[in-house]
């Protein structure tokens, strides 16, 4: 099963749809609760980053028998410094962001600390595409 | 502690979900207007205290499984998040009390956060 979502650029009233609309999804699927959040949470923070820092995009969730992969890709500016972005505090987001209780520079190592696998591929100019998997086991589908 | 009890201690005005104020437990509390940090430390039954009106404290909280919203300062969320907060469970209250008075009130009466704020 495919679900796609439109992010629409700096959308504060409906960035955090897909995120949100995928945690009741996957409640009615009787997932672990546990593994709901890990991936609410992670698909919640990319979803904004492609909102905030990625001039829109979108989100393509697959739940597949082992896993579920999700893909969001921008045409945005891109991440010059990937290792860079991925420290904990580091945010190019811009002042009137922050005033809106984002930029804390925690999206990316929170992604990280939530999907089993994380795949960035990014180039300046070229937008950017977040690959994040999370491992089901046998029988929790 | 009681949702009710802490709308007491704050002398906060309940916004929504009233019918929940008994039986709503809270555990624990997380003062921040930085709802990536709320996402990276919060466990669960936390009431989050926090200066910021915009829907994605209400997103924040339902991806959260926070139950309980308190702004401070007097701060009154939207209609729209007043909607959003009712179709998820979600209890608003407003107080006027700082955000640092009243992190101080709800810990001097017992609520001290010992697992809310704590590095995976």
């Amino acid at each position: 099963m495919l679900i796609e979502y439109i992010i629409p650029r700096m959308d504060f009233s409906a960035a955090g749809k897909a995120s949100t609309d995928m945690k009741r999804r996957l409640t009615q699927l009787g997932l672990p609760v546990a593994l709901i959040k890990r991936i609410a949470i992670a698909m919640y923070e990319a979803e904004m980053n492609v909102a905030i820092h990625g001039d829109g995009g979108k989100a393509e969730v697959e739940i597949l028998e082992d896993c579920i992969s999700t893909r969001f890709t921008d045409k945005g500016p891109g991440i010059a410094d990937i290792e860079l972005a991925m420290q904990e505090g580091f945010s190019t987001a811009s002042e009137e962001i922050r005033n809106m209780g984002f930029g804390a520079g925690m999206g990316l190592p929170n992604m990280k600390r939530n999907a089993d696998e994380l795949i960035i591929q990014s180039e300046p100019g070229r937008g950017t595409t977040v690959i994040m998997r999370f491992k089901l086991q046998t029988g929790e589908l | 502690m009681r949702a009710s009890a802490i709308a007491h201690v704050l002398n906060a005005e309940v916004i929504t979900c009233q019918e929940l104020a008994d039986d709503l437990e809270i555990i624990t509390a997380c003062g921040s207007d930085m709802m990536s940090d709320v996402i990276a430390f919060v466990k669960d039954r936390v009431a989050l205290l926090t200066g910021l009106t915009n829907p994605q404290v209400i997103r924040t909280a339902e991806l959260m499984d926070i139950r309980l919203i308190i702004f401070v300062r007097g701060k009154k969320p939207s209609s729209e998040m007043i909607q959003m907060a009712k179709e998820q469970s979600i209890m608003l209250m407003s107080t006027q009390d700082s955000m640092f008075i009243a992190c101080g009130k709800l810990y001097q009466a017992g609520i001290m956060g010992d697992i809310a704020y704590q590095a995976r």
